[in-house]
């Protein structure tokens, strides 16, 4: 059962900020609904008034945008911007993510259940900052940035500045989270994904890019890792970047890789801000985190050779 | 607020609070019971129902989200006594235990099957994730449906 609310249905993004200012803590924004209203459900949230924003104009597309944040025109690969009340469903099936970023759209689909993909959406995942995001983890190996609207303009964050902690992001009261745009990565470069657990909210996640010199990567000839990207999630506090594995790659090579990306999985690991719970002793999630950082950098460096291994790992799902 | 609703196949006018949840509103107000609610999290697919053809958990959707589309419950599939094809694959394959999971798993097949004609084992399981069976017969869940896409060839 749900606490009674009134519900607001704004038709811009404009309208929807000023009623945010005006409510204060009395307000929360609303789209899918996956988590928001759960947490009201269980009385840990009683907001009065719920703000519908997926009304706005722009909030539900997908769109491929020709410049860089400064404006600048990018002559590799389009940056992608997704609205905040695009669903896990619609980023699944859109053949622009599917162009632009596969990996994206091959997470997409395995984010909770089918019902939860229908429903819920990237803007509420992000904004949740619930540190089990699958979204959040593999966005930051896509450099990630958010932007926030409100009654004092708009503004750009990166990503890693916006999740703040658990639960909790650098988000304005009166600030509407509008969308998230990627940086894709361009044809020289293989990706992994791969989460483990035993719940629908993965116990640990994460996400391999390898960059490989030559124009096009592995496949024509290149053998050198020129940059890696390595986000680990759901064992601490918010999703991280491990910038001292990634440089443990650099300049690695296909053909010698298992020594260091083994090297990088005990940086990763030694790294991880794990804490007790229910998903496993702070040592356990170390010692997954090494685990599956191989893994992960395995199956991205047998992309890079053009091959899709049939590895199945219990209880992981490699996208 | 009043939201109009074709709910398996009959338009309906309904006068629904902001807070009522769509489960609520069709074993409440439209007492059809065949929905259940059990998790009340997303987690288990007991409530799932179809709209627009998406299967959605009805336990923690806002009804208010149902106007001017179109649901559809378990008791929506039978055309009078005649089953649907699926219904009748778990009928023949003997797909139910306890039964409380059963209306859910029938409305997660039926929005497979009107995505995917041909579906696989994998990709059978993979859209069943999230649909809890705790007598555990997900085996002849799974045939029942992979019968059912078979038959509808």
């Amino acid at each position: 059962m749900l606490r009674p609310f009134t519900l607001h249905r704004p038709e811009t993004a404009e309208e929807a900020c000023a009623l945010l200012a005006g409510l204060g803590e009395d307000a929360a924004a609303y789209a899918g609904g996956t988590e928001l209203l759960l947490l009201m459900k269980l009385g840990l949230l009683r907001p009065r008034h719920l703000v519908d924003v997926k009304r706005i104009p722009g909030f539900n597309e997908i769109d491929a945008r020709p410049h860089g944040p400064n404006g600048a025109r990018l002559t590799t690969s389009a940056r992608l911007t997704i609205g905040a009340a695009v669903t896990h469903r619609a980023v699944e099936r859109s053949p622009l993510v599917g162009a632009r970023c596969p990996l994206v759209a091959s997470v997409a689909r395995h984010v909770a259940n089918v019902r939860v993909r229908n429903v819920g959406t990237v803007g509420g995942n992000l904004a949740f900052a619930d540190p089990h995001s699958d979204l959040a983890t593999l966005f930051l190996t896509l450099d990630a940035s958010v932007e926030l609207v409100s009654p004092r303009g708009r503004r750009e964050l990166p990503l890693g500045d916006f999740v703040r902690g658990p639960w909790e992001t650098a988000r304005a009261a009166d600030e509407l989270l509008a969308s998230v745009t990627l940086t894709p990565w361009g044809g020289d470069t293989a990706a992994a994904y791969v989460k483990f657990g035993v719940h629908e909210r993965p116990t640990l996640a994460v996400a391999a890019a390898l960059r490989l010199d030559g124009t096009a990567g592995a496949r024509r000839g290149g053998d050198r890792i020129v940059n890696a990207r390595l986000a680990i999630g759901c064992v601490g506090p918010t999703p991280v970047r491990v910038a001292d594995a990634e440089a443990s790659l650099r300049g690695a090579s296909l053909a010698d890789l298992e020594d260091a990306a083994r090297a990088a999985a005990e940086v990763a690991a030694a790294g991880a801000d794990a804490a007790d719970d229910l998903h496993g002793s702070a040592d356990y999630k170390r010692a997954m985190v090494a685990v599956f950082v191989r893994r992960a950098l395995g199956i991205a460096a047998a992309r890079a050779r053009g091959a899709e291994p049939a590895a199945r790992f219990p209880h992981a799902v490699v996208a | 607020m009043t939201i109009h609703v074709t709910v398996n196949g009959r338009p309906r006018e309904l006068d629904v609070a902001p807070h009522a949840l769509l489960l609520d509103v069709i074993r409440d107000a439209l007492e059809l019971k065949g929905a259940k609610r059990s998790c009340d999290a997303q987690v288990c697919g007991a409530c799932t129902v179809l709209v627009d053809g998406l299967a959605v958990s009805a336990c923690t959707y806002l009804a208010v989200e149902a106007d001017g589309h179109s649901v559809l419950t378990v008791e929506g599939l039978a055309e009078g006594e005649s089953l649907d094809p699926l219904q009748r694959a778990f009928v023949d394959a003997g797909a139910v235990q306890c039964g409380f999971c059963t209306s859910g798993m029938l409305m997660t097949a039926k929005a497979m099957l009107a995505e995917q004609a041909r579906p696989s084992r994998d990709d059978v399981l993979h859209y069943l994730r999230g649909s809890l069976c705790r007598c555990t017969g997900y085996r002849k869940i799974v045939e029942a449906i992979l019968t059912a896409a078979e038959a509808a060839r």
